[in-house]
């Protein structure tokens, strides 16, 4: 491509052309701009400048509004930017800053002209290259251009001077050595008197504090000054916000500051302010009562206001002050209520928040009511933050606050019948959770289930299918708390259960099912026990009878013998007959008949299993029924034990499992537990079924020589717990995708389960200490034990949380350094005598013994040993600002020798006046440096 | 510290876009357009605020206000005062209106390069350096002499600006 003519750049588009351009559309946008960006690639290589600018500036609106690509065009910037025009350089240093950043090639070619921009004597040029600095700097920027800086913070100019002073945030940020440079100028600009600069240097403590609060703590005073003195609400604001993150690290400071933060309060008349003590109080002064009395004051000014920011902020205040001064929240409980019917969802959101917060387990009948309410009025979804948050604050902690579960499940269905819900999978998970944790609650929820599973509305909406599959796993689990299995199982198969996923309609099949055997059951028990007696009486030794070789547990039969007693006529045995036997085997066959040709494979085998199984009885129990008494009982007896049998196979219960509980079991010789499971996920991976049905496993066998093994199992555990849970812990880490999903079974946060764990309240027949907790149960009927034992420390791996804290930290240590040197506290005896004072923290002590271990270690850094320089990443970072520059030192010696050497020796020296600076500042934070004047 | 500063009409065409960080372009367009997908939804006469941690990632919260055919957008951290950022898109429309005299859409539009001058002044690598828009004003005009000056055929640069930065 040749250069541009003449012609071109008499005739170049200017941006307003450009501009005019793109608005007529005369070609459309897209096709203007591939034509816009050929031009400006071509004039841009212009070797006039103007044509070059103009070119530029183009670039820069259409990388900016239309989102194009301009890093082609970076080395054309900086030739633009050596234009001795003041409109060149203010389009170049647009371009720069919008398009620059760390790893631009051309970097580094800037540098000369930012240093000849920050000297220049046009406070305007000197602006603009501050401007970019403040975009682009990285550390080599920094570094080479601090010298500029620090001369500019002092400049007479008051326009230059608070740039200066916020540049030097990315520059401490990139290069924390510059502190020692500039930190003392930054400091002597808080007592400027024009209010420009003081905003500039307050705004950048501001950032600095909040970042790292405690090395700013000896700068108290100088804010103090500020709060008290200054009349500005931003500078105000920025102080307060400092203060928020330094008060909580001295009580002393926090004592002195509520007072003139107080004033500020009453006296002012500025929302902004006013919000900010507020905040400020509400966050680090929580403990002075008074303050927050009037904090609360305030908001409560704040929430009947017309104004709805000053409602929304208003509420997020006391969300603030809940956890520890609910008081609070209860005083304006009106209004916050009220606000769940807002126009503005945001205040909704807030208010449901405050509004959870409220909750405990006296009122949460009441307020979950309340909501539910609102709910079904409300948009969907706000309808679904409802639910969400009831759900989840009823079932916080494995359902603590729930006394009265029939009321819950109850609440439970309702809640899935609300139109828009879409918290299906929620639900899902706490049924099941329920069934299995709280045994007394079952036919509550057998019911609840029925009449979701009859419904056939529910089954168009796609959102509420995971629902139902725990309402039909729920009933076909406990059916023998159904008043009518029949109906039950016309529920579980209508037509429409055609539109449910194949994994839910496996579900559906299975709890048929279970349904099916135990109506069998009944019936053959029914009829067993009208052939040998006519009284009902006998019906309850007579399933015990046949079904006591089976070791079932006890608890099944018991609840057999609960649902006939308890439901009387309408219960199971009254209403099966011969001819609902027919009706109902003819029914299985006609709804899973067409299922044989399916093509999901669950579904296909599931339904072979029943037909077969129905086949297999069939024809026996219909015989019989017309048959003669004697040959009935000859046939039918192969077919009640198939039924039997199959019982059996279900009745066992199935408990809630602790993700720990693998942790219980012995490793077998010769199991790899570390393997690489990858390629199993392959096969995993798209098998898709609720797990609700891996509760199923190998509860049959559990049960032979369950005490011994048990018992034994539960004194090696408590044994061994420690090291199983420490190493499981690992694997779990590693391979979570074969653990249970954490929905099941709430109980998981329990990294040290304690070894008679109430997990298994289905197993309760085994274990003696189980039987306490039975009778415990029985005791307060409703309520599932809680743990008797506070919830265990959840004990967190520290080495991998401290990792990228490096940067804060160099940064936080050279502004120690600075700050002891500008406060001349040197001497070490009298320093230690402070830190004898006994308002010295326990913190500080601890402080004091990590610095004395690091500094030991700061020597064998010198002799550059490698590994102890990794150890001392752990410790407080402190030293590692010298760290990377005198690592870097010895490196540059070794491999550049002599080029570097003037350099490299003068860093050297910064570096050791930096080591001689940095002893008093060990001492330094265990007292930390506020003239007593002030405390 | 302000993250970004974005304002864009009603149709959610972006007529001004700032990140104080740099992101890759494609992403600034997808920022804005999030952005204005909640905020098109959103009724008259609602807070100022957004929920903006989805958006932009943690510790970031929103304002913004709606004039006429656009909306201004602050995103910002929690080092800022909500009610004074608010304040502070008043400031800058206050500006934009002085400078324009009655300030439209168009006038944005068209002067693309004005409008980051303002916003320079007013916000500085992400800091809040000037709230009063007198300064702001003053420090435009200076610039657009400057500017002026440097662009006249410049025979004499150098001393004009020597003589201003005297």
């Amino acid at each position: 491509m040749s250069g541009p003519s003449l012609m071109d750049s008499l005739f170049q588009r200017t941006l307003e052309d450009l501009i005019k351009g793109l608005r007529q559309q005369l070609i459309g946008e897209q096709a203007f701009i591939s034509k816009a960006l050929e031009e400006i690639r071509k004039e841009i290589k212009s070797t006039d400048l103007s044509t070059k600018s103009t070119a530029l500036l183009k670039l820069s609106y259409l990388s900016s509004l239309h989102f194009h690509d301009m890093s082609f065009a970076t080395f054309h910037a900086l030739e633009v930017l050596s234009s001795p025009r003041f409109s060149h350089k203010r389009i170049a240093y647009h371009a720069i800053s919008i398009s620059f950043h760390d790893s631009t090639p051309v970097l580094l070619l800037i540098t000369n002209h930012l240093r000849k921009d920050l000297s220049s004597t046009n406070e305007f040029e000197v602006s603009l290259s501050l401007q970019c600095l403040s975009r682009i700097a990285n550390v080599d920027l920094a570094r080479d251009l601090t010298p500029e800086i620090f001369t500019l913070l002092s400049s007479n100019k008051l326009y230059v001077r608070k740039k200066a002073v916020a540049v030097v945030l990315r520059v401490f940020e990139k290069y924390p050595e510059s502190v020692r440079v500039c930190f003392k100028r930054l400091v002597e600009n808080l007592e400027n008197s024009d209010p420009q600069v003081l905003s500039a240097v307050v705004g950048v403590f501001c950032e600095l504090a909040s970042k790292d609060p405690i090395s700013y703590l000896p700068l108290a005073p100088e804010f103090y000054k500020i709060l008290v003195d200054s009349k500005n609400n931003w500078v105000l604001i920025k102080v307060l916000k400092i203060f928020a993150k330094l008060a909580p690290l001295e009580p002393r400071l926090a004592k002195r500051v509520v007072e003139p933060i107080c004033d500020h309060m009453r006296r002012t008349g500025a929302k902004s302010l006013v919000f900010e003590c507020v905040r400020t109080v509400v966050t680090s002064l929580i403990e002075n009562d008074s303050a927050v009395r009037l904090a609360v004051g305030k908001v409560r000014e704040f929430l009947v206001d017309e104004d709805p920011n000053l409602k929304y902020l208003g509420l997020q205040a006391l969300s603030i002050v809940a956890p520890k001064h609910l008081w609070a929240v209860s005083e304006n409980k009106e209004f916050v209520i009220k606000s769940l019917s807002d126009a503005d969802p945001n205040i909704k959101i807030e208010s449901l928040r405050l509004v959870m917060a409220l909750v405990s387990e006296h009122n949460v009948a009441e307020i979950s009511r309340v909501l539910v309410n609102y709910a079904l009025k409300s948009d969907p979804d706000f309808c679904n933050e409802i639910l969400g948050s009831i759900l989840s604050t009823c079932s916080r902690n494995v359902y603590e606050i729930i006394v009265d579960f029939d009321w819950y499940v109850s609440l439970l269905g309702e809640m899935s019948r609300i139109p828009h819900c879409q918290k299906g999978e929620e639900i899902e998970n706490q049924l099941i959770d329920i069934g299995m944790r709280v045994k007394d609650v079952r036919p509550e929820l057998v019911c609840v289930s029925r009449d979701l599973l009859i419904d056939p509305a529910l089954l168009g909406n796609s959102f509420l299918h995971r629902l139902l599959s725990a309402a039909a796993w729920v009933s076909g689990e406990y059916v023998e708390y159904s008043r009518n299995p029949l109906e039950l199982m016309e529920a579980l198969l209508q037509p429409r259960t055609s539109l449910l996923p194949p994994s839910i309609t496996a579900i559906y099949i299975q709890s048929a099912f279970k349904v099916l055997v135990f109506c069998l059951l009944t019936y053959l028990m029914q009829r067993g026990s009208t052939a040998s007696s006519m009284f009902p009486d006998n019906l309850p030794s007579a399933v015990s009878a046949s079904v006591s070789y089976e070791s079932f547990d006890d608890l099944s039969v018991e609840n057999v013998v609960d649902a006939t007693d308890t439901h009387g006529p309408t219960c199971t045995s009254a209403s099966i007959t011969n001819e609902s036997i027919v009706n109902l085997l003819n029914l299985v066959e006609l709804a899973l008949g067409p299922l044989l040709g399916s093509h999901d494979v669950e579904i296909q085998e599931r339904a072979r299993n029943v037909l077969g199984f129905v086949d297999l009885t069939k024809l026996d129990l219909l015989n019989s029924s017309v048959q003669e008494e004697n040959d009935s009982e000859r046939k039918g007896a192969e077919a009640s034990k198939t039924i039997e049998l199959m019982h059996g196979a279900f009745s066992k219960e199935l408990g809630p499992v602790s993700s720990s509980a693998q942790g219980k079991i012995c490793l077998p010789d010769g199991l790899m537990l570390k393997e690489n499971l990858g390629d199993l996920e392959m096969i995993c991976g798209d098998i898709d079924q609720p797990s609700s049905n891996s509760f199923s496993f190998g509860s049959p066998y559990e049960e032979k020589g369950g005490v011994s093994f048990s018992n034994l199992q539960i004194k090696e555990n408590s044994r061994q717990s420690n090291e199983s849970t420490s190493l499981l812990a690992e694997h779990r880490k590693r391979h979570g995708l074969y653990y249970l999903p954490s929905g099941k079974s709430e109980m998981i946060s329990n990294d040290y389960p304690p070894a008679n764990d109430p997990m298994l309240l289905g197993n309760i027949n085994d274990n003696a200490d189980d039987l306490v907790k039975l009778t415990e149960e029985s005791l307060t009927p409703k309520r599932k034990p809680n743990h008797a034992k506070p919830r265990p420390v959840v004990v967190k791996l520290d080495e991998v949380d401290e990792k990228p804290e490096s940067k804060e930290d160099s940064l936080s240590g050279a502004v120690h350094d600075v700050l002891f040197g500008s406060e001349d506290i040197v001497p070490t005896s009298s320093q230690s005598n402070l830190s004898d004072m006994p308002s010295s923290k326990r913190k500080g002590k601890e402080k004091q013994h990590t610095d004395s271990h690091v500094e030991s270690k700061e020597n064998l850094v010198d002799h550059g040993n490698p590994s102890s320089r990794r150890r001392k990443h752990h410790s407080h970072g402190k030293e590692r600002r010298h760290r990377s520059p005198r690592k870097k030192n010895a490196e540059e010696r070794k491999d550049n020798g002599q080029k570097l050497k003037e350099k490299s020796s003068h860093r050297h020296g910064m570096h050791k006046s930096g080591q001689r600076a940095e002893e008093p500042f060990n001492f330094s934070v265990q007292t930390p440096v506020i003239p007593d004047f002030l405390l | 510290m302000i993250k970004a500063v974005m304002v864009m009409n009603t149709q959610g065409k972006p007529r001004l876009a700032k990140f104080y960080e740099y992101l890759p372009v494609e992403k600034q367009q997808e920022l804005i357009r999030r952005v204005f997908a909640v905020l098109c939804g959103r009724a008259e006469n609602v807070s100022n605020f957004i929920e903006a941690e989805s958006i932009f990632g943690p510790d970031s919260r929103l304002v913004y206000k709606h004039f006429a055919t656009l909306y201004f957008v602050f995103v910002f951290d929690s080092s800022e005062n909500e009610l004074a950022v608010l304040d502070l898109i008043q400031v800058f429309v206050e500006t934009l209106d002085k400078c324009f005299k009655n300030v439209c859409e168009l006038d944005i539009v068209f002067n693309y390069s004005k409008i980051h001058t303002i916003l320079d002044e007013i916000i500085f690598g992400g800091q809040v350096l000037e709230t009063s828009s007198a300064e702001v004003m003053k420090a435009v005009e200076e610039i657009s002499k400057l500017e002026a000056a440097s662009n006249a055929i410049t025979l004499i640069p150098k001393s004009a600006s020597g003589w201003r930065s005297r």
